[in-house]
């Protein structure tokens, strides 16, 4: 995916084109929001204001004083490490696409996971160790998402992984185990691009990579699959990494191809040793 | 037992009653069936002791373990595609709406006792049978076993080859899971790419649109009954026609075409047979009991719309998935609005050839030789060397197929980008199998006049002794007649003469057969002769 692809996602055109109704349930999840503010923001800027909004928002964001100090964090930290790529003003550069409108979700999940600030230019930024504690992860995030409203961080209540993990293994099925395989191992993308194993992903980066669709990744709103099932899904993931696999060994979960090695490497050399020794012994 | 003093004299003196009882029952049962004639000749036959010998029992030993772990699963599977809610022990499928098949395949799993273990040993053993073929295959191959009067002997091993792997996929598709879902989706594609007929082919095996509700019905017969059926009477003769035929032997002092050498079946290999059986089984429950294999409650039940990634089938069918996954995009022609999709078209003729050339090669190499002699040595590899090259390209052929169904895996474990990957394996298709080709006859005839240099001036000894001329030489050793032998003796042959027919002509299929031979036989090293040998040892001593 090329920058400009990802100058357009404040205005995902699922979100700009939001029916009334729509618009109307995402307002009642945003009321339990801590960053309710920003969400209804999004809303209104979008129904409202358009692309040319987005431009001249970094005056309507709505703050406490203590908030503003968080944010004022995080622009100093934006600027350390952050903007030689993606600009002093979260433009863009040729380097990097523009930050204004991907929220605090996006940030979140790209520097909770290492991904951000991007270390070698590759396919795709991989995950490594964060660099940044969460303070100033958050503090990063809150000030991205001041200067134009995205996604904001999940709600503690879904990601307690207490849903129903058969709705949510159905839905994985279906969403997402074409590129991240039935059993979250992972699976090649074109030109050297792959989604990456599911286990181990922490519950709040799984909703976020929902929300925001890192890179090749397609965005799940909350019109495609509701916060609820986002939970149950991600209580899925949860049971999948915790229940240990029940027929012994999995062969890291790679399905056939690792059980028909298995079967010619040990299986059949075991075989074939036991034959050399039976034989070497009757001679 | 070499310790006869420790048995009680008596016992030798007269029967005990466990012995009458037998003598009695043995005595009843051949006048009755006349089977002690039988029992004799097949205590007679003799079994060589090369473990290469052995690959066709493990082979068989695993399909008794096959038979016996999927009579257990006939018990409790139920062969049905009506849609039920699954309401077993495992917890993320509760609720959710299945075919019966994949949740009584799930309760074999969870709520029978010993069922997942069953299926475990069913699926390993399976597994293990086709590559105990398969290797099986190859040591007939390489060693020239197929020659005559074995060929019909190969025709029908190459049959229960492939009724094993036709018994393997429609297995793997019962339980109606994603995976096999996925697999028969592929099946559908395919023959819907024939022309023409393909779509009414498709309604015809799955009773209408795919994926339809009576498909695994149908291969359940096909896989308990069918396939089976066939597969033990194709067994049977195999295994008659090896009696038949006996074994081929390698070569070694006192051995020749004409007997052959080893322990008799009865008793010691029978002995050793039916321990034998019991390690094969138990090294497959071993593995059944400590590896997963197929976790169909991850796959979750079939539904037509996901696709799982890094979705692949049993190994022995990846050949087939490579072939279709290396074909480049856009192969498909439209000829009088008609589509003529050559990306299944084109595996789907290439895969018959390939197989067909393994089914009948005997014939084409005898064909090309011209050999009508009767062949009961085993040919050691490196003394037929065009053959072990062609083999060597068809395994690589092979092997580059069944690496393509595993693209994607390789792309993402090896950081590779998978266009790379696969332009890569289609390159490697083309140029390996020439490469190998090259590679094993160099070997071969390398080793061929190595075993020549051997047999006729010894091995160097690392000894050196200096002369009384003050001459320094390496003391070569003689190899004892025992080893010579081994290297010694195999048939050579020469290329055909073309002859004229009565007519006086050449037919161009004359001409065709002599320049095969010519290729067959051109680079070839002539085996040590008698007199070679006695002329070398007179000059040396
Ligand atoms: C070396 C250059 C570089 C640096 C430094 C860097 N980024 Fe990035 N960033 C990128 C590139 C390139 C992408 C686009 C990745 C892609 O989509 O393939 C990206 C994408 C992102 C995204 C996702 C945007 C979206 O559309 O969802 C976020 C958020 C982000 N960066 C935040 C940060 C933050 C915060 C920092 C500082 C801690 C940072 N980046 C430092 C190069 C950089
Ligand atoms: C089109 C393919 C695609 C689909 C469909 C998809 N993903 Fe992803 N996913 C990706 C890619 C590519 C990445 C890697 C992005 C990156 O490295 O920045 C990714 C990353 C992720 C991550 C981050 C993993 C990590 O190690 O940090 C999570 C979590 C995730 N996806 C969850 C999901 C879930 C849940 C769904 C279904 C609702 C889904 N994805 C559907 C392609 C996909
Ligand atoms: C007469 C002999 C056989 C019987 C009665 C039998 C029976 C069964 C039954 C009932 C199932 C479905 C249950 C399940 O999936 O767990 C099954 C599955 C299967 N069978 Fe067989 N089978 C026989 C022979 C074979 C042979 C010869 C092979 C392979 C070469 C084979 C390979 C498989 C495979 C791969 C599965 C899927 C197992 C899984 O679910 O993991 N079977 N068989």
């Amino acid at each position: 995916m090329t920058a400009t692809d990802k100058k357009t996602r404040g205005i995902e055109p699922s979100m700009a084109k939001k029916s009334p109704s729509t618009a109307r349930r995402e307002r009642a999840a945003g009321r339990r929001h801590p960053l309710a503010t920003v969400a209804l923001l999004a809303v209104g800027l979008l129904g409202t204001g358009g692309a040319y909004a987005l431009f001249t928002t970094s005056a309507t964001a709505e703050t406490s004083t203590a908030a503003q100090a968080v944010v004022e964090d995080g622009a100093k930290l934006f600027a350390a490490n952050c903007a030689t790529c993606h600009g002093m003003n979260l433009q863009g550069t040729t380097q990097a696409p523009s930050l204004i409108g991907v929220g605090a979700a996006s940030v979140d999940f790209q520097v909770g996971t290492g991904r951000m600030p991007l270390a070698a230019t590759g396919p795709q930024a991989e995950e490594k160790p964060p660099q940044f504690t969460e303070e100033q992860t958050l503090a990063l995030a809150a000030f991205v998402a001041s200067k134009g409203p995205g996604p904001g961080l999940p709600n503690e209540e879904y990601l307690n992984a207490d849903g129903d993990a058969a709705v949510g293994a159905e839905l994985f099925r279906i969403n997402c185990a074409m590129c991240h395989n039935v059993a979250g191992a992972g699976g090649a993308l074109t030109e050297g691009k792959f989604a990456p194993p599911l286990g181990g992903v922490d519950s709040k980066h799984v909703y976020e990579a929902m929300v925001t669709g890192p890179q090749n990744m397609p965005v799940f709103n909350d019109n495609n699959i509701s916060p609820e099932d986002k939970a149950n899904i991600i209580t899925y993931l949860k049971v999948l990494e915790e229940t240990p696999s029940v027929g012994g060994f999995g062969l890291g979960d790679l399905g056939p191809v690792s059980e028909g090695l298995f079967i010619w490497i040990f299986g059949l050399g075991a075989i074939v040793g036991i034959t050399i020794w039976l034989t070497a012994k009757s001679n | 037992m070499t310790t006869t003093q420790a048995q009680p004299p008596s016992t030798s003196l007269e029967p005990t009653k466990g012995a009458r009882l037998t003598g009695w029952a043995a005595n009843y049962i051949d006048e009755r069936t006349s089977i002690s004639g039988l029992v004799k000749e097949l205590g007679r036959k003799i079994f060589p002791d090369h473990w290469s010998f052995m690959l066709g029992e493990v082979a068989l030993y695993s399909f008794i373990v096959i038979l016996l772990s999927g009579t257990f699963l006939t018990f409790f599977f139920q062969a049905s595609m009506v849609p039920v809610i699954y309401e077993g022990a495992y917890v993320p499928l509760k609720g959710i709406e299945m075919s019966a098949a994949m949740a009584s395949t799930l309760d074999i799993s969870f709520d029978i006792r010993g069922g997942l273990l069953m299926r475990q040993v069913h699926h390993w053993a399976a597994l293990l049978f086709v590559a105990s073929i398969g290797l099986h295959m190859l040591r007939v191959y390489f060693t020239g076993a197929f020659r005559k009067p074995r060929e019909i002997n190969w025709i029908i091993g190459f049959l229960l080859f492939v009724l094993a792997m036709l018994e393997g996929f429609t297995g793997y598709s019962l339980p109606d899971d994603l995976l096999s879902g996925n697999g028969l989706r592929i099946i559908d594609g395919m023959v819907k790419g024939v022309p023409i007929a393909g779509t009414w082919i498709s309604y015809l095996i799955f009773g209408g649109e795919f994926p339809g509700t009576d498909i695994v019905g149908r291969l359940y017969t096909v896989h308990i009954l069918l396939a089976p059926a066939i597969l033990v009477a194709a067994l049977g003769v195999h295994m008659l026609l090896l009696v038949i035929n006996k074994h081929t032997q390698f070569a070694g002092p006192g051995r020749t075409n004409d007997n052959v050498v080893g322990v008799p079946i009865m008793p010691v290999f029978a002995a050793k047979a039916g321990g034998f059986f019991f390690i094969i089984f138990g090294v497959i429950v071993l593995i059944a009991a400590t590896f997963q294999i197929n976790p169909i409650w991850v796959y979750g039940p079939y539904d037509p719309s996901p696709v799982s990634a890094g979705t692949q089938p049993d190994w022995y069918i990846g050949f087939a998935d490579g072939a279709l996954r290396l074909v480049p995009p856009g192969w498909e022609l439209e000829i009088l609005g008609f589509t003529l999709s050559l990306n299944i078209l084109v595996p789907l003729l290439i895969l018959p050839v390939f197989l067909g050339i393994v089914a009948f090669y005997p014939f084409i190499e005898a064909w090309i030789t011209g050999d009508k002699r009767e062949h009961h040595m085993a040919d050691r590899p490196r003394n037929a060397p065009v053959r072990t090259a062609i083999g060597a390209a068809g395994v690589t052929f092979y092997a580059v197929l069944w690496a393509a169904a595993s693209s994607d895996l390789i792309a993402t474990h090896f950081k590779l980008s998978i266009e790379w990957v696969t332009h890569g394996i289609q390159a490697l298709l083309i140029v390996g199998p020439v490469i190998a080709y090259i590679v094993a006859k160099r070997v071969c005839v390398g080793l061929q006049k190595k075993d020549r240099e051997i047999a006729l001036h010894g091995f160097e000894s690392g000894r050196i002794v200096r002369l009384p001329g003050g001459e320094y030489i390496e003391v070569h050793e003689q190899l004892d007649d025992y080893e010579r032998w081994k290297l010694v003796s195999f048939t050579d042959y020469k290329p055909l003469m073309i002859r004229p027919d009565s007519k006086g002509r050449i037919s161009i299929l004359q001409r065709v057969r002599a320049v095969a031979s010519n290729w067959f036989f051109e680079d070839r090293i002539a085996p040590v002769t008698r007199t070679e040998i006695e002329q070398q040892h007179g000059g040396h001593h």
